[in-house]
């Protein structure tokens, strides 16, 4: 068993096999960044959405909470499906990755507005009276009294979300699109043992999420706010 | 931009989808306990082990946290039968959700362990409570609402992820619309319909969680995270 493997060692880390890899290592992080940066500002503007008070705004502001609630309630599976079929009816040349993407952006933007959100309430309530007091206009008590403050709570949780998303976007194999578990099953499609490759396949998610993980969390040592003021 | 939906192709498979829905469940839930009796034991190991069994403990969380529940089971199912170790596909899914969870639960129990303060065992110590008093009245309330909330999160977010038993050919909910779609071609109302019952499924699931964690441990804060 073992020698076999080892035996196999040379034969699998061969130039073609390592760009290969190293391609769809970079396409998954690229589908993960992209779509946490995308829905992390699609997100943005539904918290901005949630925080109006004008009577006429309803609808919207209720749209912003039901598409927060529902979309954080459907696996990722079911919205990549739903995105692959859906789309062809809108747009049938969309490449695959458009697709992956579009569902990643879709799912971001629910969990990523409610990271938002939940920074923007950690702002003490005093401050935001004090600004309306002073005259400052919604827009701007967001811009200059809340998301100042708020950043250093957003942070540390989004990262963690974003290394979830690292994870998730494995699924997206199973609509075609060609990141890292992909390339696990094409090579092992290709005779070469599973053990290896997908041993393999696991250890490039840890090199991607792992570093991932620890920004965070020393983000959130540095940026903790003093408990007691 | 013509498609006309045909809901009633959809409708007709609602006990089919149910039943799929019921298999979800019965996955998340033995994930879950399963994760947590484990998890326990690795909190444990964390808190109070020897250095040796916290590093191992440790290596296993990262590990576990940083890498997909989907290439784990790929691991599982295709990697070792080279090893002689042959398991059907609900299997390999339902233990892979169950070491994936084991590693987040460990850490959420953990969390939970050493939410208990020093200066309320001082004060049992004090009121003459003795050791099992002291686990009854003191540590276990304290611990079990600290750790309600995030582990009922975590059993919706089971749910949701049993539906990569879809990928191995497991025939719960997601697995089952497959099913489905690819015998009437109707996937967008299959799959509209299968979300639905996905936030059916959850909402009740947090709505029920919920009502315990307030009745029950106390939990305060509102029904529905």
């Amino acid at each position: 068993m073992i020698e076999t493997l080892i035996n196999e060692i040379p034969r699998f880390f061969t130039a073609s096999n390592v760009s290969f890899l190293a391609a769809a290592a970079g396409r998954t992080l690229l589908l993960s960044l992209a779509g946490c940066l995308i829905g992390g500002a699609i997100g943005f503007i539904l918290v901005c959405i949630r925080q109006t008070r004008s009577a006429w705004l309803a609808p919207l502001r209720v749209t912003a909470i039901a598409y927060t609630e529902i979309f954080r309630r459907i696996p990722f599976l079911v919205i990549l499906f739903l995105v692959l079929f859906a789309i062809q009816v809108v747009a049938p040349t969309a490449s695959l990755f458009t697709i992956a993407l579009t569902g990643v952006c879709i799912v971001a933007t629910a969990f990523l507005s409610e990271i938002i959100r939940a920074g923007f309430e950690s702002v003490h309530r005093e401050q935001i009276e004090a600004a309306e007091v002073m005259n400052f206009s919604r827009m701007q008590v967001i811009f200059m009294v809340m998301a100042p403050q708020a950043w250093k709570v957003i942070l540390p949780p989004a990262f963690a979300f974003m290394v979830m998303f690292v994870k998730d976007t494995a699924l997206a194999s199973q609509i075609g699109v060609v990141e890292l578990t992909f390339t696990g099953k094409i090579l092992s499609n290709r005779g070469f043992s599973a053990t290896l490759t997908f041993g393999v396949i696991l250890l490039l998610y840890f090199a991607l999420s792992y570093p991932l993980t620890r920004l965070g969390r020393y983000l959130e040592k540095r940026l903790a706010a003093p408990r007691h003021r | 931009m013509n498609y006309t939906f045909q809901f009633g192709q959809a409708i007709i498979h609602l006990p089919y989808l149910l039943g799929g829905a019921l298999l979800s469940l019965q996955i998340a839930f033995i994930a879950f306990w399963g994760g947590a009796a484990m998890g326990l034991f690795g909190a444990f190991g964390i808190v109070y082990g020897r250095p040796w069994l916290r590093h191992i403990i440790q290596g296993y969380i990262t590990f576990f946290t940083n890498t997909p529940a989907v290439v784990q089971i790929f691991f599982l199912f295709y990697a070792l039968p080279e090893v002689g170790l042959v398991m059907s596909s609900i299997t390999a899914v339902t233990l892979g959700l169950m070491l994936n969870s084991a590693a987040y639960l460990a850490e959420i129990q953990r969390a939970g362990f050493l939410s208990v303060r020093q200066s309320e065992l001082d004060a049992a110590l004090t009121l003459g409570m003795n050791r099992l008093q002291t686990l009854r009245y003191v540590i276990v309330p304290h611990i079990a609402r600290a750790i309600y909330p995030p582990l009922s999160s975590f059993f919706v977010w089971l749910v949701l992820g049993s539906s990569i038993g879809a990928l191995y050919g497991v025939e719960e909910l997601t697995g089952r619309a497959l099913n489905v779609a690819t015998s009437n071609l109707r996937t967008i109302e299959i799959f509209l319909l299968v979300a639905l019952i996905y936030i059916g499924l959850t909402l009740a699931a947090s709505l029920s969680l919920g009502l315990v964690g307030r009745h029950v441990f106390r939990v305060k804060g509102g029904l529905l995270r």
